[in-house]
């Protein structure tokens, strides 16, 4: 809309370009900063001692704590700890759990691809899924497979992810009474599953239940965004041209609105991934899938600070990074908000 | 019309090649070699380290007794101290050295024959290495020197004499494996993890796999010289949510789960080829009474009421309550009402009181407060003579459900008395800093008690009091001179029956006292598979529990069921799995092909 002005110069749009994309980093290495300091802190005003609590039920002597206390780094000032930490970060050290002494690093790098599987397939089928139903259901709205779509949507969205997770298990994974059991109730393999067909075939198998349970819940907001972005482009005159040039109905919405509409839901992809994040954690934790969240969930039990501060600020920067490779792709995708 | 051909083309060779795909893995499953017993657990807890000498939590702990074998171990019939690696011992006369005299036909698993240098250099590496204490260092703080006779002797000198020398829960390592180990690792020795599978020991299984945060893999050891266990591995695999795991026990995918709530085990009961398992329990569920906090050199601190450091208003709490009804209300029935502090599983050192003058009685207890001077004031709360409200502030464990419901009634019943009770139901942490920071009035605890009880007893000497705030070794800031001779009484006690009267005593004063009230004893619920598991051991043999044993008797006399009963679920239900999936697919593709072309046809 700001075309009314003379055309910028080549060198004046990258200039532009230059400008906007320094801001955008900018701003996201503020928030990370703000990421590593909140990582530290914010687990340290958590109740409990990682010491006491790992040694709870155990017969150990005061000087066995102490030892344990020192090899952790727990017995030095809160600022010194502080510093090693940042320190740390900047040479990519994550610091090391407590309860696994293991380097958070190495803990991670063990544990994503199982969560990057789950989370992007859970993503991309909640993602298709939605967009293909709330394409349906905005061109016809207030209709019958409008209503349908959108309350059965909003109900997985409102069911708690553990508990739909634990029904699917009771009903599809253990067997009740003559009905034999589907699925597998955890994990990501079965124990003692070798060779690489069957493995791969082992995995997709456990894949089913908690895929199904993520896509589930997250869906409806992909559904609901499409619905009303399509409402929104309904009423556009290309539309009529379109239908005025004869085209089905269906080739209307397939070849004309879709697209259009489709440009909001891009960004909701990245800026999803937070989301993503709390999904995930949850559905690994009911299903024993061994990924970042069950690593996050046994890391909070103890609490395990070096592991729990590492993931948070591993979970934060990514979803940093996503929104601003939102903000840096949006404009390549949708022209009129080009800087 | 044509142009919809293409696509239902499509999916009929995708449902195709997924048909291949089953074949191919179908074969690939039929492929695998003999079938082996497996018994396969349930667990929640991760794995810190398989260290033993750094291992801290229950898993790990748990899973070293069976890759690593201990001088003595406990007998499941009897309860009492039994020959392992050592097939007997003998303390001298003035109590001070021991004797150990080894089997001779203990092996390590890598052939190597398991001698008295190997007992001596790993008790004597804990003596003088402050990392390779972490774990099990507690045990051998009065150890003066170890040494080996020859080498099937192992001599232990003491600074004092201990009764507990019959029960050092320590896994004897292979020197020639672990003194390189130590040598390489030097300062770093804390972070190593003793990952070279398959790790070398002397128990009845070996460990050969841990795949972090999937399972854990142990097999039989052969050539245990107790003879192999029977089952020829046995399987730990991650459950993170304890009621998947009890789904994955009723469809068979593990042969065992513990710890399981009552609801669990009731939905369980009725289930076909599972067994649950209810013993006696090893942990007591108690309440503490803020004495007035106080480190050991006497210095105050904390906010405790300051009335509760009155005998009489502490042991009129404990009348109020109905240890009966926390056992009913609180847990379900699945507890047994407490008498003394050590459960009875432990028969000999179990105590009842008799004629219980604390025992429940309201009334006496009102009585009790009025004579001593606590009037209640217009709105039935009681004020103690030095003008103090009786309202107390109660920690209740959040993550217990019978430590919540416990609570409710303890409020009700304290109400009874005149005294009004701000039920603070919180996680463990903030439970854990209330009790260190002696900012509490009552506070829940619990403990599980090992065969030998010293430690439990320690705790409330006054020795266990804190250096300096925040630091204590006990949770009840207890300390009382006679309790304290007592304990060193029993310390030094190796007569068992003698030991037993002292130890009965000392649950006497602790009970008198009123500041650690134990409740109930909680039962251990646990279930597993009878048609993968025929039989196994419990320890004790009446009454006793599978996980969790001080020996490793469960797993090692396991008796696998028929193989073509164990033999269930997965192939089969992975094939009707992946076929209802095809299925489903199919059916989703095939109606909105129908849809399309429906559409198409309503709108042409």
């Amino acid at each position: 809309m700001t075309s009314t002005a003379a055309r910028p110069t080549a060198a004046g749009r990258a200039r532009s370009v230059a400008r906007y994309a320094a801001g955008r980093l900018a701003t996201a290495a503020a928030s990370l900063a703000a990421v590593v300091v909140a990582g530290f802190f914010l687990f340290r005003i958590l109740p409990g001692d990682p010491v006491r609590a790992m040694t709870e039920g155990r017969e150990v002597t005061a000087e066995q704590r102490e030892e344990l206390r020192r090899q952790f780094g727990l017995d030095r000032p809160l600022w010194q700890q502080f510093l090693d930490y940042v320190t740390g970060l900047l040479r990519m050290d994550l610091g090391t759990s407590f309860q696994y002494r293991e380097p958070v690093a190495d803990l991670i790098l063990e544990r994503i691809g199982p969560t990057v599987l789950l989370a992007g397939t859970g993503t991309l089928l909640a993602a298709l899924l939605g967009l293909f139903l709330g394409a349906r259901a905005g061109w016809r709205p207030g209709g019958p497979g409008d209503r349908v779509n959108t309350a059965v949507a909003l109900f997985f969205w409102s069911v708690p992810t553990f508990w739909l997770g634990l029904l699917l298990i009771v009903l599809l994974a253990s067997g009740r009474g003559f009905m034999p059991g589907l699925f597998p109730t955890g994990g990501m393999t079965a124990p003692g599953t070798t060779g690489p067909v069957s493995t791969v075939l082992d995995t997709a198998w456990h894949m089913v239940l908690p895929v199904t349970t993520m896509v589930a819940v997250i869906y409806a907001q992909y559904l609901m965004i499409m619905r009303s972005s399509l409402m929104d482009e309904k009423g556009a005159d290309y539309l009529t041209t379109a239908r005025a040039k004869g085209l089905r109905d269906a080739l209307v919405r397939r070849r004309h609105a879709v697209p259009n509409a489709l440009l909001p839901t891009v960004t909701l992809l990245f800026l999803n991934l937070g989301q993503v994040v709390s999904g995930v954690i949850l559905v690994e934790t009911v299903f024993s899938w061994p990924g970042l969240g069950q690593l996050f969930y046994s890391g909070l039990r103890v609490p395990d600070l070096g592991l729990v501060q590492g993931l948070f600020v591993v979970f934060a920067a990514s979803v940093i990074l996503m929104n601003l490779l939102a903000d840096l792709v949006y404009p390549l995708l949708d022209p009129r908000v080009r800087p | 019309m044509t142009s919809h051909q293409p696509p239902a083309g499509t999916l009929r060779r995708a449902a195709a090649a997924g048909a291949a795909l089953l074949v191919v893995c179908g074969t690939a499953a039929a492929d695998g070699s003999e079938p082996r017993d497996i018994l396969t657990i349930a667990i929640a807890q991760q794995v810190d380290s398989f260290n033993p000498f750094t291992a801290q939590l229950a898993v790990t702990t748990n899973i070293l007794r069976h890759v690593y074998d201990s001088l003595i171990t406990v007998s499941p019939e009897t309860g009492e101290p039994a020959p392992a690696l050592a097939e007997s011992w003998e303390a001298s006369d003035d109590g001070l050295t021991w004797t150990f005299r080894l089997r001779d036909d203990a092996v390590f698993s890598d052939g190597e024959p398991l001698t008295a240098d190997d007992v001596a250099w790993t008790l004597t590496t804990m003596m003088e290495n402050e990392s390779a204490a972490v774990a099990n260092g507690n045990y051998v703080s009065a150890f003066e020197s170890v040494t080996a006779g020859d080498d099937h002797t192992v001599l232990v000198e003491l600074e004092e004499p201990q009764a507990t020398m019959t029960a050092l829960n320590v896994p004897i390592v292979p020197r020639h494996v672990w003194e390189p180990i130590l040598e390489e690792e030097g300062e770093a020795f804390s972070e190593y993890d003793n990952e070279d599978f398959p790790t070398v020991g002397s128990g009845p299984f070996v460990l050969t796999g841990h795949d972090r945060g999937r399972s854990i893999t142990l097999e039989a050891n052969p050539g245990h010289w107790r003879g192999g266990p029977r089952f020829d591995e046995v399987v730990l695999r991650y459950y993170s949510e304890k009621d998947a795991a009890v789904e994955a026990l009723r469809g068979g995918e593990v042969s065992f789960v513990y710890e399981l709530t009552q609801a669990q085990a009731t939905a369980l009961e009725s289930a076909e080829d599972i067994h649950v398992n209810i013993a006696d329990g090893k942990r007591f569920q108690a309440f503490t009474i803020n004495p007035g906090a106080v480190t050991q050199d006497g210095e105050e601190f904390g906010d405790g009421h300051p009335a509760l450091a009155d005998r009489t208003l502490r042991q009129a709490i404990v009348m109020a309550i109905d240890n009966q009804e926390v056992v009913d209300k609180g847990h379900g029935g699945q507890a047994v009402a407490a008498g003394g502090y050590i459960p009875p599983r432990y028969t000999d050192f179990h105590w009842e009181p008799e004629e219980d003058p604390l025992a429940f009685d309201p009334e006496a207890a009102n009585a009790m407060l009025d004579e001593a001077g606590y009037e209640r004031g217009e709105d039935g709360v009681r004020v103690s003579p030095d003008g103090d409200r009786l309202r107390l502030r109660m920690h209740v464990h959040q993550d217990r459900p019978d430590n919540v419901n416990t609570g409710l009634i303890l409020v009700e019943r304290l109400a009874d008395i005149g005294i009004e009770v701000e039920n603070l139901t919180v996680d463990p942490g903030v439970l854990s800093d209330a009790l260190h920071a002696g900012e509490y009035d009552l506070i829940f605890t619990g403990w599980t008690v090992n065969p030998d009880p010293d430690y439990v007893l320690s705790i409330h000497t006054c020795g266990a009091l804190p250096v300096e705030p925040g630091t204590m070794q006990g949770d009840a800031y207890f300390c009382d001179e006679e309790y304290d001779e007592l304990y060193e009484a029993q310390l030094a006690e190796y007569d068992r029956d003698a030991r037993a009267e002292i130890i009965h005593r000392l649950q006497e004063v602790l009970h008198r006292e009123a500041v650690v009230n134990v409740l109930a004893y909680p039962n251990i619920v646990e279930a597993y598979r009878t048609d993968q598991i025929a039989s196994i051991q419990y320890e004790p043999a009446e009454g006793g529990n599978i996980w969790g044993q001080d020996g490793y008797w469960a797993w090692w006399s396991a008796e696998p069921a028929s193989a073509e009963a164990a033999a269930t679920g997965p192939s089969t239900g992975m094939w009707i799995g992946t076929g209802a999936v095809l299925l489903v697919l199919a059916a989703a593709g095939g109606f909105l092909l129908l849809r399309r072309r429906s559409t198409m046809e309503d709108r042409e």
